[in-house]
């Protein structure tokens, strides 16, 4: 079964993405009959590496090698054909089509371009069966099913496809206990056929059960590859550890900020996806929300700014319970919280509006006497901002979308300041801009906070979290795994506790860390 | 087995507009002066057949999440070239029917080739080329008439009854769904119509023939809106470039569409909603007549139906937890 001839061989595989260095001459050996996982830590380079072996985006250089043979994919569909099947991490099952219909979706059986149901639904049946989901009915819609349940359809699917070597990118993520165990064993199963796997996951248990080989990227360059089980998993974690420490921070304050939370959160959940949260944020705090891309940060500060429904748990301003309802409850000046989203292309900017307008929409009452706009005191808001900012802009009436991606970050943020608000959440605010950029906004961070302001800065970069906060609260799967204070916070505490693993004694004082 | 209640789910918009059509049909009926006779029956169809087929183009670029505002304007066009084509013997009037299905394909694949290619959005792509095609309805029909030697016995057959019976039109209509529109469906193309309309990302990941999928739904959208324009001509034995109907048949459509129970976000719904609906929207007017009400009152009325109908369809929002997905 194994053979000494890779069955899919990557050489050199260089990406960029703008400026952005996303994989750099990264090599890779997929065996058949093996499981091969892919260990990193966010912006490693992992999902680069997938998207181009499946066809999503062609490498900027390199090459590939399918049984020694030369291969490019120009779109997904081919490296479907050539049997590369990926499950990707955002699903890509249509909404409104059957289970079944998905199933089927690239390759649907009929004749004449007329598609034959009963030999569909008999695929599907087969499929599901395959994958250990036969308590999905093939006619179900797949909007209406729960996000585990289409897991298991996406792995149902990649089975029909005949695959050869099959990509598992974080495909269990939403799965509960019982189906990872019995998608465990499918893969398994597949393995013993020949099938090359190549499986990516936070979770170290399921690679130290499934791995045969293991290999390590960091920073888009291939680290290491080594055989599973030779390796500890404070040894994987170093290998992990160790970006370019390329940002300046500016100095913390000496002693712990004291005083009374402005924010807290207590026993706060929501759905599935957030569990028993409590936190508070103290008036010239910086709190960070740590661990890997998906744990819940982004559904914390929706449900903090009131765009969630059916929340459980109390959220409490200046020590009072309230209940806000809406994003603009949340920015009115009782409360006065903004919200930098992560998305600033379509929740943070009007990109096709001016950089005036889109400085003062969230302060328009303020500007406004009677519903009428003040043009002066907004020209002068407008003014004050971008000179404090030092946001690089040919005017004030040039569209949003023309700046580059750095200061349109910074339009954000500035249209928040305007409002002068006392709580600041942050969704991973730095991400895609330029160092020059993310060292003024860290300057800016912690003047902001010095000014009085409580913010909760959520961020995929470690090194930003040590730089700039105050606490870090490391979440795992919507719940607080730890907290992390002062010189806690450690690039291998927050590595390892984001892969939910006890970070060893030693290296950071245990008991210093606040379980919780 | 509960596999019916997946099939009644998936037809529920379907079956809504066939409930409320049935509802208006049989009060139509039950308060018309000459009651249920061949002749009410066809007077219905005919008038609904016209609307039920420009509902179906729609249907098609609504379903891969579109919208054809040049749908009418396709409509009057191919009514004005039929009433010049339409003539002669049998051969030349197959001929020039065969012609006018032929150029709504036509002006379906100009929008899809500017759509696909152009990146353009579809309600900007179709009022241009909707101008355009009107442009020159107008330019060729400036006057309404039709040609000296017009076959008017096709017309005939084709508005009249079978058997002194079942009104043509109908049976017209019966063969595109059976012919055409179930096939569609059920074909791969079809199925990428719907992926496409329910997310054009995921299909794209799917490997489902995307850019052919939109291709096809316009083409056929643009057939189905000659048929339309055949049949008017049959109706009327002449050629109109009346922009006022244009347009009107365009939001009619779209009304219809709605009425149908199918999703304007794409992804959703059938033609046959889209017949229902038309024949619904149709059956609205009627009423109207039957009880003898004002003609100015008719738009009012047809306005509030429609909003009754359009609101039960997005009861579902009140189950959104996250806020953020009301605007997706």
């Amino acid at each position: 079964m194994e053979s000494l001839v890779p069955l899919f061989r990557m050489e050199g595989i260089s990406k960029r993405y703008g400026g952005v260095r996303a994989l750099q001459q990264a090599d890779l050996d997929v065996r058949a009959g093996r499981v091969h996982a892919i260990l990193g830590e966010n912006g490693a380079g992992k999902s680069t590496l997938i998207k181009i072996m499946s066809g999503v985006v062609a490498p900027d250089e390199g090459r590939m090698l399918l049984d020694g043979r030369e291969v490019s994919f120009p779109d997904p569909a081919a490296a479907n054909a050539a049997g590369i099947v990926c499950i990707f991490q955002e699903l890509s099952l249509i909404p409104d089509l059957s289970v079944a219909d998905n199933i089927v979706a690239s390759n649907p059986p009929g004749r004449f371009g007329l598609i034959d149901r009963k030999a569909q639904r008999r695929l599907a049946e087969a499929a599901l069966a395959r994958a250990g989901g036969e308590d999905i009915h093939p006619m179900a819609l797949v909007r209406d099913l729960p996000l585990s349940r289409r897991q298991m359809i996406e792995i149902a699917r990649a089975l029909t496809r005949t695959p050869r070597v099959l990509i598992l990118d974080e495909a269990t993520s939403a799965l509960a206990a019982a189906d990872v165990t019995r998608v465990f064993d499918v893969l398994k199963r597949l393995k013993a056929e020949g099938i090359a796997l190549l499986y990516i996951s936070h979770r170290m248990h399921e690679i130290a059960e499934l791995a045969d080989d293991c290999t390590v990227f960091r920073n888009g360059r291939r680290i290491a590859t080594y055989e599973a089980g030779t390796k500890s998993d404070n040894e994987v974690v170093e290998m992990m550890i160790g970006r370019e420490y390329s940002h300046v921070f500016p100095p913390k304050p000496a002693a712990p900020v004291a005083g009374a939370f402005v924010l807290e959160a207590r026993n706060l959940g929501w759905t599935a996806r957030l569990n028993d949260i409590s936190f508070g944020v103290r008036a010239g705090e910086v709190v960070g929300l740590g661990g890997l891309d998906g744990q819940g940060q982004r559904e914390l500060l929706l449900a903090l700014f009131g765009v969630l429904r059916g929340i459980s748990g109390q959220v409490l301003i200046d020590g009072k319970p309230v209940s806000i309802g809406s994003p603009r409850a949340a920015k009115a000046d009782a409360i006065g919280m903004a919200l930098i989203p992560e998305d600033r292309k379509t929740e943070g900017l009007m990109l096709q509006m001016s950089v005036r307008d889109n400085l003062s929409f969230a302060t328009l009452s303020e500007l406004a006497h009677g519903g009428i706009i003040d043009r002066d005191a907004e020209r002068d808001a407008v003014d004050e901002m971008i000179e404090l900012l030092g946001i690089k802009t040919d005017g004030v009436s040039v569209p949003a979308g023309s700046l580059s991606g750095g200061n349109q970050q910074k339009l954000v943020i500035a249209k928040w300041l305007m409002r002068k608000p006392r709580i600041i959440l942050l969704n991973d605010p730095t991400r895609g801009i330029d160092v020059g950029t993310k060292q003024e906004f860290y300057q800016l961070l912690r003047k902001l906070a010095d000014a009085g302001a409580a913010i909760v800065l959520y961020s995929t970069d470690y090194d930003e979290l040590i730089g700039c906060c105050d606490t870090v609260l490391v979440l795992y799967d919507g719940t607080v795994k730890r907290t992390l204070r002062g010189a806690d916070i450690t690039e291998r505490a927050l590595i390892s506790l984001a892969l939910n693993i006890d970070p060893v004694a030693g290296d950071a004082p245990r008991n210093a860390m606040v379980a919780e | 087995m509960t596999d019916w209640r997946f099939h009644l789910a998936q037809q529920r918009g379907t079956l809504t507009a066939l409930a409320i059509f049935i509802a208006m049909f049989v009060f139509y009926v039950a308060n018309h002066p000459a009651g249920f006779t061949a002749n009410v029956v066809q007077t219905v169809a005919n008038k609904g057949v016209l609307l039920a087929l420009v509902a179906m183009a729609q249907t098609l670029v609504v379903l891969t999440a579109g919208i054809d505002l040049s749908v009418g304007m396709i409509f009057i066009l191919c009514n004005c070239v039929a009433s010049y084509v339409v003539s002669g013997s049998a051969l030349t009037t197959t001929v020039g029917i065969a012609g006018v299905i032929a150029l709504g394909a036509l002006c379906g694949a100009i929008n899809a080739m500017i759509v696909i290619f152009g990146r353009l959005q579809p309600i900007v792509t179709t009022i241009a080329t909707g101008a355009v095609y009107f442009g020159i309805a107008l330019w060729i029909r400036p006057f309404p008439g039709s040609s000296p030697d017009f076959n008017s016995d096709i017309a005939d057959a084709l508005t009249g009854k079978i058997f002194d019976v079942v009104p043509t039109s109908f049976v017209v209509l019966l063969g595109v769904v059976l012919l055409l529109w179930l096939p569609f469906q059920g074909s791969v193309i079809g199925r990428a119509v719907y992926a496409v309309g329910s997310s054009e990302q995921a299909a794209y990941m799917s490997g489902m023939p995307v850019r052919r999928a939109k291709f096809a739904a316009y083409v056929l959208g643009g057939m189905l809106a000659a048929a339309g324009g055949l049949f008017l001509t049959f109706f009327t034995y002449s050629g109109e470039a009346s922009l006022a109907n244009g347009n009107t048949y365009t939001l009619y459509s779209i009304a219809a569409v709605v009425l149908g129970g199918v999703s304007l976000f794409g992804g959703r719904g059938s033609a046959i909603g889209a017949i229902f609906g038309a024949l619904a929207f149709r059956a609205i007017g009627d009423l109207l007549f039957v009880f003898d009400v004002e003609p100015l009152w008719q738009p009012l009325f047809q306005g509030l139906v429609l909003l009754l109908a359009v609101s039960i369809g997005s009861a579902r929002l009140f189950q959104v937890r996250n806020r953020l997905e009301l605007f997706t």
